[in-house]
């Protein structure tokens, strides 16, 4: 009888060159809002899919270098919370709310936006600023993070994400 | 539980093929994995790797790239170059632990 050899166990790790392409709109400016775009696109890039990310609307505060590092967050008109929505505008709730949340976040070893954005630039990610958002808000390139390829219009979005996934945060 | 043989090797693995007994693992054997991905092992790559077997035994989980890359002292860019594509999963594998299962 003869054995034959069988090829061992190995994890696929896919193709050296997938074509697979991500494009994740942010277009919210809140804390609690931010994160959900970021996460989805560091995985992402950690399984080697080409990502980009687009800001636009409140999504520029993520990458605006005056409001990126102070996002915050309020309970306000978010049921999700299960907080008496009259407490919402108390003052100092949206402070209590937000350092709540960054606690939580930090608790994880989950990184604050600025840092989790770096990662992405180094892991291959790019990010983009919407056109029309930078015109609205008088804002230039200079305004925005250094890792913040281009400002660019909805046109050239429409063609660099040719082929890929999107989603709208 | 599966087992294959890897050069000569035979060490006990789960269903997709990471290695399942943390002690069966020995530098011969990262290379022979490494070499079943394509990748070369160099004196560049190593660091990863150490850092992902102490850190593994230390805190009885796989760490993430960002923890490699924090902790590990070695930059993202690097760890992406070092192993292409799906970093995480590949430096986990080489080392002889399982799936990182953490988000960032």
């Amino acid at each position: 009888m003869t054995t034959t050899e069988t090829a061992p166990i190995v994890p696929s790790f896919g193709e050296a060159q997938t074509d697979r392409k991500l494009a994740i709109i942010c277009s919210k400016g809140s804390l609690d809002m931010a994160y959900p775009g970021l996460i989805l696109a560091n995985a992402a890039l950690g399984e080697g899919v080409e990502t980009h990310l687009f800001f636009t609307f409140w999504g520029f505060d993520m990458i605006n270098k005056k409001t990126m590092h102070d996002l915050k967050f309020t309970p306000l008109g978010n049921t999700a919370t299960h907080m008496p929505q009259g407490l919402g505008g108390l003052p100092g709730i949206t402070h209590m709310a937000t350092s709540k949340l960054r606690k939580s976040i930090a608790d994880l070893d989950v990184p604050e936006v600025p840092d989790f954005l770096e990662q992405i630039v180094d892991s291959g990610g790019h990010l983009w600023a919407c056109r029309m958002s930078a015109d609205m808000n008088h804002l230039t390139e200079d305004d925005l993070y250094d890792g913040v390829e281009a400002i660019i219009s909805a046109s050239d979005f429409i063609e660099i994400t040719e082929g890929a996934q999107l989603l709208f945060i | 539980m599966p087992t294959t043989t890897i050069d000569g090797h035979e060490i006990h693995v789960d269903d997709e093929g990471f290695m399942t007994e943390y002690s069966e693992w020995s530098e011969e054997l990262g290379k022979s994995l490494a070499a079943q991905i394509g990748i070369d092992l160099t004196d560049a790559h190593w660091p990863a790797i150490k850092f992902i077997r102490t850190d593994y035994a230390d805190q009885g989980e796989t760490p993430t790239i960002r923890r490699v890359s924090t902790l590990g002292g070695i930059p993202t860019k690097e760890l992406f170059k070092l192993f292409p594509q799906k970093p995480a999963k590949k430096m986990a594998y080489i080392a002889g632990v399982p799936k990182p299962h953490g988000c960032v």
